[in-house]
């Protein structure tokens, strides 16, 4: 993949089908120790111990149409490639919390990509679930919650097309006056 | 700056529009398949610019969702269209121009863009 931010996008369709309620995407881009740090923590169904242990592995999925499943491998090839690593703690019955550590200027980091056409698209994808999405840089932060958008909107659908356009512009807003360029 | 007080004025411009509910209900369907597989190959720029079209358009009886692998992983982005009393038409290998005159010619025009579809390009 060629952004950081389609992983994202990848592996939040995973607690999308851990039947999470909520999701929080956490970013934080920490120049000083030059890290760039990638958490994503659900509160789905939660895997066994077993399963836990086999889960990097490409041959290893939930699904039953076929016996691979790549997501959670190709991003963490996309750490190891830059000096980074994936670590994955995970309960059954109490969710799951993936985190992705890059070496920030290593020449091989991938960049993070769009990431507000990430959030709009898992909007889309599962419009019930409270996304929390924090990107932190150089002691600035933008939060978006998307409970406080759905709020807002009354009865409106949060996935209607000019909606979703809206929320796009608005995550893209608040990350450039965060100075968080994409 | 966008400000939430915006998002409800939009809100009360979409909520006067005509039963947004049925209208989807009875209407034609996009659906961009968003696994692993898709979202390699350009699945997500795809899919947003299937909703730029539609919100552009003002198409309200137009669905835009998604759909996980179905198989043809070589042949992503795939897109398929599902229009009520027509056979499901579905697109391969899209991109972000191929979007643009689906749209105008399937969606609007309701002429399936043939060299587009999975049929043209396998045989």
């Amino acid at each position: 993949m060629k952004e950081l931010s389609l992983h994202i996008l990848d592996i939040v369709q995973n607690s999308v089908k851990a039947g999470a309620s909520e999701i929080e995407i956490d970013i934080n881009e920490d120049i000083l120790k030059n890290l760039l740090e990638i958490d994503i923590t659900d509160n789905g169904c939660g895997m066994s111990e077993e399963f836990l242990k086999t889960v990097k592995d490409p041959f290893s999925t939930t699904r039953t149409t076929r016996k691979v499943g790549m997501g959670i491998s190709l991003f963490e090839a996309a750490a190891v490639q830059c000096g980074g690593y994936l670590e994955i703690e995970s309960e059954q019955g109490n969710g799951t919390s993936l985190k992705v550590f890059f070496e920030y200027d290593n020449i091989d980091r991938a960049p993070l990509g769009n990431m507000a056409e990430t959030m709009i698209t898992v909007i889309m994808g599962a419009p019930d679930i409270n996304y929390v999405y924090k990107h932190r840089k150089a002691g600035k932060e933008f939060v978006f919650v998307a409970d406080d958008i759905k709020n807002a909107l009354g009865g409106v659908p949060i996935d209607s097309p000019e909606i979703l356009n809206w929320v796009k512009e608005y995550i893209s807003e608040g990350l450039e006056n965060a100075g968080i360029n994409m | 700056m966008k400000s939430l007080a915006e998002l409800q004025q939009l809100r009360d411009k979409i909520s006067k529009q005509v039963d947004l509910r049925k209208d989807r209900e009875n209407g034609i369907r996009i659906v961009v398949g968003m696994a692993t597989c898709g979202i390699a190959a350009g699945a997500r720029p795809v899919m947003n610019a299937f909703l730029n079209e539609v919100s552009k358009r003002g198409l309200s009886d137009v669905t835009v969702t998604q759909t996980g692998c179905i198989g043809m992983c070589r042949l992503e982005p795939i897109v398929e269209v599902f229009m009520p009393g027509e056979e499901k038409v579905t697109y391969v290998h899209m991109n972000e121009e191929k979007v643009a005159r689906i749209v105008a010619e399937h969606i609007i025009n309701k002429q399936p863009v043939a060299e587009y579809t999975v049929g043209a390009v396998q045989e």
